[in-house]
């Protein structure tokens, strides 16, 4: 066959070249599929996270990977890492520590790919004033603080995200289940089958999630391109978001980006059916609180005070 | 005889006086503005509105609140005419039932227009999607709304093609279906409350006293806007609707204003005597709350619309005077349509969970989108009684005008 | 109308109700089963507000510190150690309590800022030897483990710090976790943090967007308190 190849039979070279140019503008096409009509068409017909068979969810993510790379520039790991064995993730923070410098906030923005044009936060961070009706109630803080230095006298900072409740209300009334609490106690969401109805937005009584009301944006260069199908990939326009620990890094055995993020060490992260863990460490030792207690949706953050207010103020 | 019924229905619809006409297309083009914003809408998202995280449920919401009320109070027709054969309310319970199924068309359009993603629909049928019943309230709100509006489709098609044959639609098939119609309407508007009051996150709403609210206002607004069109018609058409019909409606109107005021009543008493942090959205509304006070000329203005329309309704022979019960209707379609639409929504979402407040007002685009889908609300209802109206005069089919149907 | 209407009417009503208080019921119980942290003795857990739970295991309350030893993260260098290279035998130690000049000004203006009114230098840096710390009960300690001085004083800082729940925590939950040692964040001979800037206040609802691919609102609808 090589003898072919060296010229004598032109029409075999054609053919090959040709075979070899369309085999590579195939290729060249599947490449921007996310551009093209393929791919969205089997978004629009994709099923539910939980119905998708091992295959399925292969064929996905290594699409996911193909379609981010190309679009971000970054070689793209996409991954659903299913939860860890005897895990259920507990989150406390010191509310004695915290300075309100939003780095968590940050941190969460650039891990978790969140839009930043419309700009989506999905950690919280309240300021309260101190004195004689600290407590008077979350109406009375203020998530718009802008001092030129934090901690400012006579505040104190709460942050707030999604509380990971044992009974969520946002579970409960998702009208097509696209919210649900994994074993691992994360509640998550399918970006691809959420529709956007908005009720769990309504049901949350921690404000804890977020609405793509825009077409999400991120600039290419703050891409993050380790990510998991129910957690940091890329959303959509009109679907709903929310905090997941991480779950791209908390699976892989990684704190949350928040955890690792504060530069006073406010927050704890682990796994509460391990005793040797930090997070039981707290539940066993501080007085731990939680938010809206009387709604009893047992939430998995804890908040406490390791000491007086510690920061001088 | 099929195809000379559609013919028929087909000139109905596009013959008719110059007033007509004129309506017609003046909700046509009205459509229009609003079909060409919705493609806004859809090419920008939902941030093409005011709604955003803290209110995450706005201007299309409260008119689909309002509008359910309005669909279930086709029942007030329903009630005196099958079950206790109030003759008179007879030549106008098909229009009220017409009215039933435009107001949940654009019940079923205002949700189209808020889901972000409602090319995912058929996430909501069961096997193929994920149907999340009887979990979420949502769902059995679909079920009802749907089942409400196949249910009011069907009676008014065989009614009317029973008419059209000259024979008395009231069969011993299609009686049940007659009777079931009103724990239906009922169902509506009790599982829409239920999904606001099911919400202990939003304090403002999670009160028992909501359901009956909902069912009071519902049945003032929806015949108050009857009654109005009704005497329209009379003068319109062919069609004769007697004056007891009309009052036994505005009779009926009364009494529910007054359950719905006196729940108010109930409501303020509540959140002003306790006095708890909850009060917010409560003072919100009504007072102004730490220097916003957006809504509070709207509420006050309700109210005094709804007290005035009551003291009218109230002594039967003012009642009885058309002129002021018209007013009295005006009033209350107006008062109501604030109370259960910016005066439920938006206090619910203000303050926030967070204690933030955000005054959600609605944009233009908003504005328009609602317009144009209370125009083809109102065209469905147009022509859906023009239909009727034709073949029970005899118009168009073997009627007899002169027998009651 | 007859009382057959009637019966038939109350039916369907009842099983309306019936329903709705069905899923009522159902709603709370759907945690039992959704919540599948069921792995190690949630399983037994009312879904009616379990209040607090009961976690699996005893929690230790202390740990040696030669267990977390290894994970510490390596000393910065100094650039003025060892201390004996200036501070040799020969060099007889001024136990008089005074503010020292170059290169130990180390806190201008002040003794030092750490208990002051108590402490000075040589009650933690050893007289005899720089290159140690001294412990009250006299002791030498390494340079390098100068975190049994903080102990002294700082006890339940000290445990907590050693148990994991003080301090930046970064590293693996699951595995090795990293220490930072006390130094890294707090300056011994000036301790109080200084106050920082925060990062961007986030943007009022309805300015989310910064491009104007559509309607820009600019009303006086803001949410500031």
């Amino acid at each position: 066959m090589s003898d072919d190849i060296k010229g004598k039979d032109k029409s075999l070279i054609t053919r090959r070249k040709f075979l070899a140019g369309l085999t590579a503008g195939a290729a060249a096409s599947a490449l921007p599929a996310g551009e093209a009509g393929a791919y969205a068409f089997e978004e629009l017909f994709r099923q539910h996270y939980k119905r998708l068979d091992a295959d399925d969810l292969k064929d996905i993510l290594a699409k996911l990977e193909e379609e981010l790379s190309f679009k971000y520039g970054k070689e793209v790991h996409a991954k659903a890492t299913p939860p860890l064995d005897n895990t259920v993730f507990g989150y406390a923070l010191d509310l004695s520590r915290c300075i309100g410098c939003r780095r968590c906030v940050y941190a969460c923005v650039r891990e978790n790919n969140l839009s930043r044009d419309p700009q989506i936060h999905w950690i919280k961070v309240l300021e309260f004033q101190k004195g004689n009706n600290k407590w008077q109630g979350l109406e009375h803080s203020n998530r718009y603080y802008e001092p030129e230095q934090v901690p400012e006298k006579g505040r104190f900072y709460v942050p707030v995200q999604c509380q990971q409740c044992k009974k969520p209300p946002c579970v409960k009334v998702c009208p097509v289940q696209a919210t649900w609490q994994e074993p691992d106690g994360i509640v998550v969401v399918d970006y691809n089958w959420c529709i956007g109805c908005r009720f769990c937005m309504a049901a949350c009584p921690y404000g804890a999630r977020s609405f793509n009301w825009g077409k999400p944006s991120i600039l290419k260069e703050e891409f993050n391109p380790d990510i998991h199908y129910l957690g940091n990939r890329p959303q959509y326009k009109g679907i709903v978001g929310k905090c997941t620990f991480c779950i791209q890094r908390s699976r892989q055995g990684k704190y949350t980006a928040c955890v690792e993020a504060c530069p006073v060490g406010a927050r704890k992260f682990g796994n509460l059916m391990d005793p040797n863990s930090e997070i039981r460490y707290v539940l066993e030792n501080m007085k731990v609180f939680r938010l809206k207690e009387e709604l009893d949706t047992n939430p998995k953050f804890f908040y406490f005070f390791s000491m007086g207010t510690g920061v001088k103020s | 005889m099929v195809i000379d019924a559609i013919n028929g229905i087909l000139r109905t619809v596009v013959t008719g006086s110059r007033e007509y006409k004129a309506w017609v297309g003046f909700l046509s083009l009205l459509a229009l503005v609003g079909i060409v914003f919705v493609f806004r809408q859809i090419d920008q998202g939902l941030i093409a509105t005011n709604m955003r995280d803290e209110v995450s449920w706005g201007w299309y919401i409260a008119n689909f609140t309002f509008l359910v009320g309005v669909a279930a109070a086709a029942v007030v027709l329903v009630i005196p005419y099958y079950i206790y054969d109030f003759k008179p309310i007879g030549e106008i319970v098909l229009i009220g039932e017409i009215m039933a199924v435009a107001a949940v068309s654009m019940c079923l359009m205002f949700i189209v227009l808020d889901m972000g993603s409602a090319e995912r629909f058929w996430h909501l049928i069961p096997m193929i999607g994920i149907f999340n019943f009887p979990q979420s309230i949502l769902t059995w709100d679909v079920v009802v709304l749907n089942m409400y509006l196949v249910l009011n489709l069907t009676l008014v098609i065989y009614a009317l093609s029973k008419i059209y044959a000259g024979k008395s639609y009231k069969t011993k098939l299609i009686m049940p279906f007659i009777f079931f119609s009103v724990p239906a309407a009922i169902s509506i508007h009790t599982v829409t409350a239920f999904l606001y009051l099911g919400a202990p996150a939003r304090p403002f709403w999670n009160t028992a006293v909501l359901a009956p609210r909902f069912i009071a206002s519902a049945f003032c607004s929806g015949p108050a806007f009857m009654l109005i069109i009704f005497q329209i018609i009379r003068k319109t058409t062919k069609l004769k609707i007697a004056d007891e019909a009309l009052h036994k409606v505005a009779e009926i109107v009364t009494w529910c204003m007054a359950v719905n005021l006196f729940l108010l009543g109930s409501e303020v008493f509540k959140e002003m005597y306790s006095a708890t942090a909850h009060i917010e959205p409560f003072n919100y509304l009504w007072n102004g709350l730490r220097g916003h006070s957006q809504l509070v000329p709207w509420i006050w203005t309700a109210l005094i619309v709804n007290s005035i329309a009551f003291l009218i309704l109230i002594i039967p022979s003012i009642r009885k005077n058309f002129f002021m019960l018209n007013i009295a209707c005006a009033f209350i379609f107006i008062g109501v349509y604030i109370e259960k639409g910016m005066g439920l929504i938006f206090p619910g979402f203000i303050p926030g969970t967070l204690g933030e407040i955000y005054d959600y007002m609605p944009n233009a685009m908003e504005l328009w989108i609602s317009l144009g889908v209370w125009a083809i609300g109102l065209l469905i209802f147009t022509i859906g009684a023009k239909i009727c109206i034709a073949i029970k005069t005899g118009e168009i089919g073997h009627a007899d005008p002169s027998a009651h149907h | 109308m007859t009382m057959k209407c009637l019966r038939c009417l109350l039916f369907i009503i009842s099983l309306i109700t019936a329903g709705l208080i069905f899923v009522s019921y159902h709603a709370q119980n759907i945690y039992a089963s959704s919540t599948e942290a069921a792995h190690g003795g949630h399983a037994a857990e009312s879904a009616h507000g379990a209040g607090h739970d009961d976690y699996p295991g005893e929690v230790p309350f202390d740990r040696p510190v030669e267990e977390i030893k290894k994970f510490i993260a390596p000393m910065n260098e100094l650039n003025i150690f060892p201390c004996s290279d200036c501070h040799d035998a020969a060099w007889e130690p001024n136990y008089e309590r005074r503010e020292l000049g170059e290169p130990h000004d180390v806190v201008p203006e002040k003794f030092i800022n750490h208990d002051s009114e108590n402490r000075w230098c040589l009650d933690c840096h050893s007289a005899k030897t720089r290159d140690k710390f001294q412990l009250l009960n006299g002791k030498l300690v390494e340079f390098n483990e100068y975190y049994r001085v903080c102990e002294q004083c700082h006890k339940r800082v000290y445990r907590e710090w050693k148990m994991g729940i003080h301090g930046k925590r970064t590293g693996y939950w699951n595995g090795e976790k990293q220490w930072m040692h006390c130094t890294q964040c707090h300056d011994p001979h000036n301790p109080p943090f200084k106050a920082i800037k925060p990062e961007p206040v986030p943007r009022t609802p309805l300015n989310v967007r910064t491009s104007s691919s559509g309607e820009e609102h600019q009303s006086s609808a803001e949410t500031k308190h």
